[in-house]
């Protein structure tokens, strides 16, 4: 039981937090109903996914700055393939997207391994290189999506023999959340892959000598954070109907909610659960802030030093969780 | 080659090319720069000539100042991405500003939020330990949320640029540009503080390994804060002349500016791991991107296209460092 | 021999650019032995041992394993091999749990656990992490998982290193049984008394070459000591400086006076004092707390408790800065830890001019040049090269490290094992330097992991273990058997049996009048 504690402690924190929060947001706005709680995830969505590429990156000891990029541009390019053609080639732009987004990611962690540049630089580039595709896509914003796809974040998930009152918290967009990740996190953490993640993640010398592949296991990593992102992409488009090619405030948000989420920047630690928890509290902060009426720019300067101040906190445990005489 | 004395084995041609380009690195660059003059003479004839050659200086030099910020940085393993967010932030309280006030108070006002990002960047890699790549791009995101609540207060009262700015952005004085009566001495102080002074071999130091400048006696946090603080001073100095010469003040000003200027210096031979670089390789660096890019719209490459080949320059340009350095 | 080794590596050579850290090397391991590998530090026992267990390739070389030839790329292959290491540092991942650490390497867990009791830990919980386990338990741990694959060869490096005295009796009595049932362990340790009750033969490493193999019988130590030093053995007995140009300045106040330092659990209780003109040796095995003691006289981490005094005045560094501006410089062992490697002599010399806030402005290059011409020149470094430090040889850059603090006017240099890995010529112009250092009153404390250096450059020896100073030597007296014996912690003028250092007479450099 204490063992639980320790190692779930942050996230039951965290998760109390929200609550609390929630509470809050309840005192500030009455009525706030589970319409609103509906919305909330939606705009979570797009972060939640960014989040869980950075997630499998970070516990694997690295970064990957081109999520925010990789997201504009499975985004554009789900949105630029959808333009104009059937519901029914939807079914096809999805797969294909997501499967670009594996090959990208994975091109990200081939590159590391092979040019041996270190990974904050190889994505920094790769970041570059996928803005101007991006780009290349789509020009300004536009395309289409799907109905389907946009109706499938919509509205709440009726579910049999769960009364209409409870149900209406389910939103549809929670449960698809839920659903991708879990799809492939659950499986990831019990297998020998995830293990090995967190191996390399935790001490590449240890984990070399233990016969793990090192490089294959970063590959896969970098692969599976694109995956992640294309998901994130593949939302984005969704919820917006349209692609847009520059890309959002997703990258400092993911890196922050991390963070936030008890992952050590060092790599080896935490979990996905975490994170995404994380999203949530720094989502409803948002939401409190503008049913504060407060100027959505000042909200934007306040979630932004709020994001720094909680990388300047990670940073600063990270320094501090060194043993001594190891201080530069 | 005097240092082939300490090799008594014969040196392969390869590994003299290599030295040679990591010892003068400025002559394959002056080469790249003259065959892009040449390609770009082939396909346009006639293109070359005086006013074209002030032009590209004009669009070089705010560029060459931005990526000195880089450069610097860059020695002491960092990176500053929040110069864009500066400079624009620069540009637009100037222009602002000069409509009510004085221009050396506008001035002053303009610089304000240079010394302050420069200060924060500095505080929080220097003493929090916060990755440059990060921290920048957080109070770059921070700055453009507070320049977006600014610019709702002085949205009636206009904005003007000053003749005086007009005049260094854009005048020519005997076919030569005006901006070079700014340029030209802040590249030769650049030069002179990182080769001549006690602060520029302290960035070289801390970069090529923070640990013996410690054991020398360097205090890391003093020279990093002092660092950052310079670069933002730099970034909103280029803000003004960059606003002289584009004559139209945005959100988004400089913000284009960044991705090449982090491409200059690393083309320029700065190695973004820190400890090796210098100024004057970046200015060619600056120029030849300039030039590339005229070469780009001539061909009528896409922004997008533009972005993925500077991308995929700092990899590449990184990676052949990397082995320079590495094969000794 | 009748029986096929089952492992046997032949001419195994690697080269670090231009060094070599192995040139010949072999070793021949038969079924159900237990081979000791010997060697004095950089012999190239390391390099082996990561190149049988395929954490780096080797430049030439054959290993065959049961007659057959394997080309070992990665550790899992050495895995598959059936050649499993247990390293110095324990090789589970600290944030996974022991549970998960088995699966990660494929180890069954009930054989598992069956050895971790019959190593002597009774009670293991494989649900905690590593990182919470205590450094000698992991490394029994470690040992374990390697036992329950049942590997057929079993590479042990230190193994009984860190480890308690009831932990090491298992460990060695397990080890033991491994030989009598088949298996082969190659044991690599720096303790006679363990290699003899345990080993059946021993490969001598020398400068990266094999230089013979012997069965251990009775009395082989003598033969190994000679095969580990080589020509050393015969060098001629250097007479002890005599003490008495020391003796003089004693009576002054000391420059640094060192009283019940302790840092976390490394350093205990230090205690001393380092004249002006004096130069003092520091002698300790590894990681008995030495690291700490000049880290924390160099201000680079905080004593935990007692105090330093310089010129009789008290101080609390906190930033190695501090300790400069108090006259003190630190020279490390290391010295890719003190040199901007891609910066030219000249700036290496000249870094700490430019360290203090008030000094960031514009270098006086006529000025500096003259001290660091001068500094360069005092030190014959050879500047052929001098554009970027990490081009000159490994002596000419440790003398970069001293250049600069002569240049910087240091009072006391904090020299720790600055001869590690370099050439013999460059070593006896440390040692007259330092000597000259001393003549000109400055002050030296010298952590040396070579013996034989203390009675060359030293006045005075003090001698730690376990993170305490356990003797203080006149140089007269600091032979290298009496040292060794110091050491281990053992108190003087008593024998108790160190492995060959025990008897005196055994010794080869031992001289006539230190006897205890």
């Amino acid at each position: 039981m204490t063992r639980f504690f320790r190692n779930q402690g942050w996230v039951a924190g965290l998760f109390a937090l929200f609550v609390l929060l929630f509470v809050l947001t309840k005192l500030i706005q009455p009525g706030y109903g589970s319409g609103d709680f509906g919305s909330l995830v939606r705009a979570v969505l797009p972060y939640a996914f960014a989040v869980a590429a950075q997630t499998v990156v970070v516990i694997a000891g690295g970064i990957d700055l081109s999520v925010a990029a990789m997201m504009a541009l499975t985004s554009v390019t789900a949105a630029s393939m959808m333009n104009g053609a059937s519901e029914e080639y939807a079914l096809f732009v999805v797969p294909f997207v997501l499967a670009m987004g594996l090959v990208l990611g994975a091109l990200n962690g081939i590159l590391i391994v092979v040019t041996r540049v270190p990974d904050i630089v190889v994505t920094l580039a790769t970041l570059f290189v996928l803005q101007g595709a991006a780009l290349l896509v789509l020009g300004a914003p536009g395309g289409a999506a799907a109905d389907w796809l946009k109706a499938s974040i919509v509205g709440t998930l009726p579910i049999p023999g769960l009364p209409d009152s409870i149900d209406a918290w389910v939103p549809k967009a929670l449960v698809l959340l839920v659903v991708c990740l879990c799809i492939i996190w659950i499986p990831l953490r019990r297998s020998k892959l995830g293990l090995s993640i967190y191996a390399i993640g935790s001490s590449e010398l240890a984990a070399f000598r233990s016969g793990v592949p090192v490089a294959r296991t970063r590959i896969i990593a970098y692969a599976l954070s694109g995956l992640f992102a294309a998901m994130g992409g593949l939302t984005l488009t969704m919820s917006t109907g349209i692609g847009a090619p520059i890309p959002g405030p997703y990258l400092l948000a993911s890196v922050a909610a991390v963070v936030l989420g008890g992952v050590a920047l060092g790599g080896g630690k935490g979990g996905l659960l975490g994170p995404i928890v994380a999203v949530f509290v720094l989502r409803l902060v948002r939401t409190d802030l503008t049913l504060l009426a407060i100027d959505p720019n000042v909200t934007a300067i306040i979630e932004g030093a709020i994001m720094v101040a909680v990388v300047m906190f990670g940073a600063f445990i990270t320094i501090r969780g060194r043993p001594a005489g190891a201080m530069p | 080659m005097s240092s082939s004395a300490t090799m008594p084995q014969p040196v392969s041609l390869g590994r003299r090319v290599k030295r040679f380009m990591a010892d003068r690195p400025l002559v394959p660059l002056i080469i790249l720069l003259v065959i892009l003059v040449v390609i770009l003479q082939i396909l346009r004839p006639g293109i070359v000539n005086e006013r074209w050659l002030a032009n590209t200086v004009k669009f070089a030099i705010p560029l060459a100042i931005l990526a000195g910020c880089q450069t610097m940085t860059m020695l002491t393993g960092g990176i500053d991405l929040s110069v864009g967010t500066v400079a624009t932030m620069s540009a637009f309280i100037m222009a602002t500003q000069i409509v009510s006030q004085d221009p050396a108070v506008a001035f002053l006002l303009a610089m304000m939020p240079a010394i302050l990002i420069g200060l924060i960047n500095g505080i929080g890699v220097g003493v929090f330990r916060v990755h440059p790549l990060i921290m920048t791009l957080g109070t770059s995101l921070i700055g453009t949320g507070c320049l977006q609540v600014y610019q709702r207060t002085v949205i009636a009262s206009g904005a003007k640029i000053p003749d005086f700015l007009n005049w260094l952005g854009t005048g020519l004085t005997y076919g030569f540009p005006n901006a070079l009566l700014l340029f030209v001495p802040l590249a030769v102080l650049i030069v002179f503080t990182l080769r001549r002074t006690g602060f520029g071999r302290l960035l070289y130091a801390v970069g090529d390994n923070e640990r013996a400048a410690r054991l020398s006696g360097v205090r890391y946090w003093q020279v990093i804060t002092a660092l950052y603080v310079i670069s933002s001073l730099l970034a909103g100095i280029t803000g003004l002349l960059y606003i002289g010469l584009i004559k139209a003040p945005s959100l988004s000003l400089a913000e284009p500016l960044v991705l090449p200027s982090v491409a200059a210096a690393v083309i320029g031979g700065t190695s973004i791991f820190g400890g090796r670089g210098g100024y004057t390789g970046t200015i060619i660096g600056a120029l030849i991107l300039t030039v590339l890019t005229t070469l780009l719209t001539i061909l009528q490459m896409p922004e997008g296209a533009r972005r993925i080949l500077f991308g995929l320059i700092v990899l590449f340009v990184t990676a052949a460092y990397l082995r320079i350095v590495e094969e000794r | 021999m009748t029986t096929n080794p089952l492992l046997d590596a032949t001419g195994v050579a690697k080269n670090y650019g231009a060094v070599a850290a192995l040139r010949n090397a072999s070793l021949s391991v038969l079924p159900g032995e237990v081979h000791a590998l010997m060697g004095a530090n950089g012999a190239g026992k390391s390099t082996l041992v990561n190149i049988l267990t395929g954490a780096i390739h080797a430049d030439a070389g054959r290993v065959l394993i049961r007659g057959e030839t394997r080309d070992i790329r990665s550790p899992a292959a050495a895995r598959r091999a059936g050649l499993l290491p247990v390293y110095q540092e324990p090789s589970l991942i600290p944030d996974l749990d022991v549970l998960s650490n088995l699966r990660l390497t494929g180890t069954p867990v009930e054989p598992f656990r069956a050895w971790v009791r019959e190593l002597g830990i009774p009670d293991l919980d494989l649900r905690d992490t590593a990182r919470d386990i205590p450094l000698a338990v992991l490394r029994v741990l470690d040992l374990a998982r390697a036992l329950a694959v049942e590997p057929d060869v079993l590479l042990l490096d230190e193994m009984t290193a860190a480890l308690p005295a009831n932990l090491a009796e298992k460990v060695l009595e397990v080890v033991r049984r491994q030989g009598d049932s088949g298996r082969s362990v190659i044991f690599i340790s720096h303790r006679f008394v363990e290699i003899s009750a345990l080993c059946d033969r021993a490969t001598v490493l020398r400068d990266g070459e094999t230089v013979g193999v012997v069965d251990i019988v009775p009395g082989v130590e003598e033969k190994i000591v000679e095969l580990m030093l080589g020509a050393r053995i015969v060098k001629t007995q250097m007479t002890a400086r005599p003490a008495g140009q020391a003796a003089s300045t004693a009576a002054s106040r000391p420059r640094l006076s060192v009283r019940n330092l302790r840092v976390g659990t490394k350093l205990n209780d230090v205690s001393f004092d380092l004249a002006n003109g004096e130069v003092v040796g520091v002698v300790a095995l590894e990681g008995q707390g030495q690291d700490e003691l000049f880290a924390a006289l160099a201000g680079s981490i905080r004593p935990s408790g007692g105090t330093i005094e310089v010129d009789g005045q008290g101080v609390k560094f906190t930033h190695p800065s501090d300790a400069i501006r108090a006259g003190i410089a630190y020279v490390p062992g290391d010295r890719t830890e003190a040199l901007a490697m891609q910066r030219s002599v000249h700036e290496n010399i000249a870094l700490p001019f430019s360290a203090a806030l008030r000094k960031w402005g514009p270098i006086r290059v006529h000025k500096e040049r003259t001290v660091v011409a001068s500094a360069i020149a005092r030190l014959q470094i050879d500047t052929r090269a001098q554009g970027e430090v990490q081009r000159l040889s490994g002596g000419n850059q440790q003398k970069v490290t001293i250049a600069r603090w002569i240049a910087a006017n240091a009072r006391t240099i904090l020299c720790f094992d600055p001869t590690r890995g370099i050439d013999v010529g460059t070593k006896q112009e440390i040692y007259k330097l330092l000597r000259e250092l001393a003549g000109l009153d400055k002050s030296v404390l010298f952590y040396t992991s070579e013996l034989e250096e203390v009675q060359r450059v030293c006045d005075r020896v003090i001698v730690i273990f376990g993170g305490q100073v356990v003797d203080i030597f006149p140089v007269e007296e600091a032979d290298e058997p009496a040292l060794m014996r110091a050491a281990y912690g053992l108190p003087r003028g008593v024998t108790v049996d160190v492995g060959i250092m025990a008897d005196p007479t055994s010794h080869p450099s031992q001289t006539p009048e230190a006897a205890p």
